[in-house]
């Protein structure tokens, strides 16, 4: 079956998922953000690209730094930014999803970024806009239930190509609830189809999904073992909010087996960097020694978000 | 002044460049910065500023997310860093660009220019200049001028051991 996010020429027109999307494009979004970075250093932190465009936030569930650096991005680029809460707006009033759509097209918008609950709504938005001989709006997944956070998984990627270079002689140890994670997911696609020979998932057996050996990924139990020579530590948020049904004892039980101390720290190569997608929850997955340690890259993630948004943005912008 | 390759009715990069530096000599200010635009204008910006009497701060800037083609063409691959390491606010800017055509890789970097301050001037620098306008910019200083048919590109080399070329290829992506 063809690729959704890309057009008969191979160019990105949809960016909902890194499963499936070719290195070539990943190495193309990564290569287009670098330039990005210095935009925010100057006098006038814009640039023309988008002007004239109206860009549709779109957020089913709520996410301040998503949207905010999505709406940070796009302004950069300068195009007009429209923020939808649509939680608490149309379907409250049963409007369905591809009717308040439908309504934003008459509108003239020429991208939404979605942020949904459901897993596949940013790619069921993509199809109706396709159907609908709409292929000139463009749809970029913000996150998508429990299945991918592309923009999130291309911004760790990035930070950790600024930091280490080349992903083929890296050790990734991503730790925490990859159960619950999209982060993860989308991270654990990238780095495979960019040739990082060693990713480890590091957690409890109650927060590791029973299929992520079949990514490619070495499962680890015990901390200790899984941090041995890692050169990238990603840490996730343990999702209370998402946790149905007791999957763990307690907070102060899960630092101790799987919260991240200089001591933990330690075990990993010496020039190790620590991510984390935010929000942190300092003393659950994280110790503020550590995320506020010089091995710490947490904040120039954020900044490199921007970058790497604005990238994929002014990539979609004319497919 | 320039010798002319008779193969492809181009001068010689390296005697057009020595021509340039002739022209800027005595009439650039002493702490202009030279700002080329990538790639071909930054190999120059450097050359010059070696044999240019003065400091020159050099800068580096490229055009891509400013220019007027984008909703047509996109956006390139391999786009560079703008780097500007000295105050544009206040300073005076030579631009640097190897092939002078259509004008409008110049309206770009002028327009990119003031969104980091406000020049006392700007001046245009270029190797070749092959007419063909289709914005009101004329260039300061010039190398050599070439005629050129409209399907053709001009294009400006580097060799390993630094030594310039022009040559004519068909028409591609490049142009202004």
């Amino acid at each position: 079956m063809a690729n959704p996010q890309l057009n008969d020429k191979g160019e990105l027109t949809h960016l909902l998922t890194l499963d499936g999307l070719p290195g070539e494009v990943i190495d193309r979004i990564l290569d287009t953000a670098v330039p990005f970075v210095s935009i925010a250093e100057r006098d006038v932190k814009k640039v023309p690209l988008l002007r004239g465009k109206t860009v549709f936030n779109l957020f089913f569930e709520n996410s301040t730094r998503t949207r905010t650096t999505f709406e940070i991005a796009a302004k950069r680029l300068s195009a007009d930014v429209i923020n939808l809460n649509i939680g608490v707006s149309s379907t409250s009033k049963g409007e369905t999803l591809l009717d308040t759509i439908d309504n934003l097209v008459a509108m003239n918008a020429d991208m939404f970024v979605v942020r949904h609950g459901e897993s596949g709504a940013p790619h069921l938005i993509a199809r109706h806009l396709s159907a609908a001989g709409r292929s000139g709006i463009h749809v970029i997944n913000a996150g998508d239930g429990r299945h991918q956070h592309p923009t999130q998984g291309l911004l760790d990627l990035f930070t950790i190509r600024h930091y280490k270079q080349d992903f083929r002689r890296l050790t990734v140890a991503i730790v925490g609830d990859l159960l619950h994670s999209r982060v993860a997911r989308s991270l654990i696609h990238g780095l495979t189809t960019l040739g990082t020979p060693e990713v480890r998932a590091i957690g409890p057996q109650t927060l590791l999904p029973a299929a992520v050996e079949s990514l490619g990924v070495h499962v680890f139990h015990d901390m200790a073992k899984g941090l041995s020579g890692a050169d990238v530590i990603v840490m996730l948020r343990l999702q209370s909010e998402r946790m149905k049904g007791a999957l763990l004892p307690s907070p102060g039980e899960y630092f101790k087996h799987y919260g991240l101390t200089l001591d933990k720290l330690s075990l990993a190569k010496p020039d190790a960097i620590v991510m984390h997608p935010g929000p942190m929850n300092r003393g659950v997955e994280i110790d503020s020694a550590v995320a506020d340690g010089k091995h710490s890259v947490i904040l120039p993630q954020v900044t490199f978000g921007i970058a790497v948004r604005m990238a994929v943005m002014s990539m979609l912008g004319t497919s | 002044m320039t010798s002319t390759d008779r193969r492809n009715g181009l001068p010689d990069a390296e005697g057009a460049l020595t021509a340039l530096a002739e022209r800027m000599r005595g009439a650039v200010a002493i702490n202009a910065a030279l700002v080329g635009i990538y790639s071909g204008g930054a190999w120059l910006a450097e050359r010059l500023a070696q044999v240019l009497p003065g400091e020159h701060p050099i800068g580096y800037i490229d055009v891509s997310f400013y220019r007027d083609d984008y909703s047509k063409k996109g956006l390139r691959a391999n786009v560079a860093t703008t780097t500007l390491p000295f105050e544009v606010g206040g300073s005076r800017i030579v631009l640097v660009d190897d092939v002078l055509y259509t004008g409008r890789s110049v309206r770009a970097a002028i327009n990119e220019l003031f969104d980091y301050g406000r020049p006392d001037s700007i001046e245009l620098a270029v190797l070749v200049d092959r007419g063909g306008r289709e914005l009101p910019i004329e260039p300061t200083y010039v190398g050599a001028r070439v005629s050129v048919a409209r399907n053709l590109s001009v294009v400006l080399h580097r060799h390993v051991d630094g030594r310039l070329e022009l040559t004519v290829e068909p028409s591609g992506a490049q142009g202004g």
